[in-house]
């Protein structure tokens, strides 16, 4: 690939569509845009063509904070033997199954 | 629209040899990854190869999508109808679209938007072959829809499990939009055989002439003479062999081209009973390789619209970025 320099681009923004009243946001992809209203505008051309949404959200993708990939399992897997968080680790009589 | 073969376009260096141990480390536990079936996310650890194959194949990939809206472009001022103009502009703001989801992917391995074009209207960058014949004919856009999508199609449903998992989703989206593209292209062509006069139905087989050829040649070379497909099924980039989709796509056109009522231009194209597949005539190679090396039909036309198409756009980009400037300016204030 080429080594030249970054020529004035636009920022890359996060977006996120709300596929139908009721549901949450989703990302669903990024673009480049000059300010946030080009951004929304971009957003629903590029990512809602077939009615896939009702709303967007749009987020510079240089404002969104992750956790760190590496930190995966310090960070998940103490959730993994704590079974009893779910309902399906009590065993109930038979008669109460839907409790 | 688009893939081709991409990963035989660019001759890589050997992989680089490893250094420290925490490398060492790095690439075991990738490779245990991908061996596992495990996607790989932006931000994870990857070898510098398999980072640099991906950047090739991706914005090879997009470019493909850009340069491949002109082909079609060129029709839909000459739609013969409302109706199928409006389905021309569909299909090509999608290819739009699609070039921009990949650019988008391709960004997330750490190579800029404007890196990508630059290599592209430097003429570094390689796109699909079939982008660089000419559509002659109103059957010309039926049969890519047919042939030229139904080829891309194909190649691109394996990559929808990449291990690369920006791309996978890219491509997922890609196929889920892409699959009107071919059948309005066959829809296209059937109407013109079922109702047209002689003349528009030798318009139809004319253009699967011209076509046929370039279509199956978008797989890219033969298994024996494809340097990095190895590598990169390894990797899980690519799924299933240059061949393997080419006899897939033959087997499945052969009974649409009877449906349709054209014959396909291939002497040798007859089915193999021992085989369970078509047998079918030997490809011009040597065609690919001039095309793909800058010298087919339209490669300089092709380019020169894209490098105008952009100069064009420079104000557009400039004043955006002013405005936005500006506008955050006064906020601030």
């Amino acid at each position: 690939m080429s080594t030249s320099p970054v020529q004035n681009e636009w920022p890359l923004w996060e977006v996120f569509v709300r596929s139908k009243a009721g549901l949450d946001h989703k990302h669903c992809g990024s673009l480049h845009a000059a300010d946030a209203k080009m951004a929304i505008q971009m957003g629903r051309d590029v990512y809602t063509r077939r009615q896939e949404g009702v709303s967007v959200w749009v987020v510079r993708s240089d404002q969104i904070v992750a956790s760190d990939p590496g930190d995966k399992a310090m960070y998940f897997d103490p959730a993994e033997d704590k079974v009893y968080r779910h309902p399906t680790f009590y065993e109930l009589p038979k008669s109460l199954d839907h409790m | 629209m688009y893939t081709q073969a991409m990963d035989t376009m660019g001759k890589d260096e050997a992989p680089k040899v490893l250094r420290s141990a925490e490398e060492v480390q790095l690439q075991e536990r990738f490779d245990a990854r991908i061996d596992a079936g495990d996607f790989i996310e932006a931000k994870d650890w990857m070898p510098e190869h398999y980072r640099k194959t991906l950047v090739r194949q991706i914005s090879q990939h997009a470019h493909s999508e850009i340069v491949g809206m002109l082909p079609e472009g060129n029709w839909i001022s000459r739609a013969p109808t409302l109706k199928r103009k409006a389905i021309l502009l569909a299909k090509v703001q999608d290819e739009g679209g699609h070039g921009l989801y990949l650019y988008a992917a391709a960004e997330t391995l750490g190579t800029s938007r404007d890196q990508m074009f630059d290599a592209l209207h430097a003429g570094r960058a390689k796109y699909s072959s079939i982008f660089n014949y000419p559509t002659l004919s109103w059957a010309d856009m039926g049969t890519i829809g047919w042939l030229v999508d139904g080829a891309a199609i194909m190649n691109q449903v394996p990559i929808c499990r990449c291990s690369y998992a920006p791309y996978a989703r890219a491509m997922i989206r890609i196929c889920r939009e892409e699959s009107f593209h071919q059948r309005q292209g066959f829809e296209a062509l059937l109407t013109m055989m079922t109702h047209g006069t002689e003349a528009q139905k030798a318009m139809v087989q004319d253009a699967v002439n011209r076509w046929w050829w370039p279509s199956i040649m978008m797989f890219g070379p033969p298994d024996d003479e494809s340097p990095n497909s190895a590598q990169s099924m390894r990797w899980g980039i690519k799924r299933v062999s240059n061949d393997e989709l080419r006899q897939r796509f033959i087997d499945a056109t052969v009974d649409q081209a009877k449906l349709l009522g054209v014959t396909l231009p291939d002497p040798d194209l007859k089915w193999n009973e021992a085989r369970q597949s078509h047998d079918f005539g030997a490809i011009d190679w040597s065609e690919f390789k001039r095309v793909i090396a800058g010298d087919g039909p339209c490669n300089r036309e092709r380019l020169a619209a894209r490098v105008k198409a952009w100069d064009d756009g420079a104000w557009v980009r400039e004043a955006a970025t002013a405005h936005a400037n500006k506008q955050a300016l006064k906020e601030a204030a």
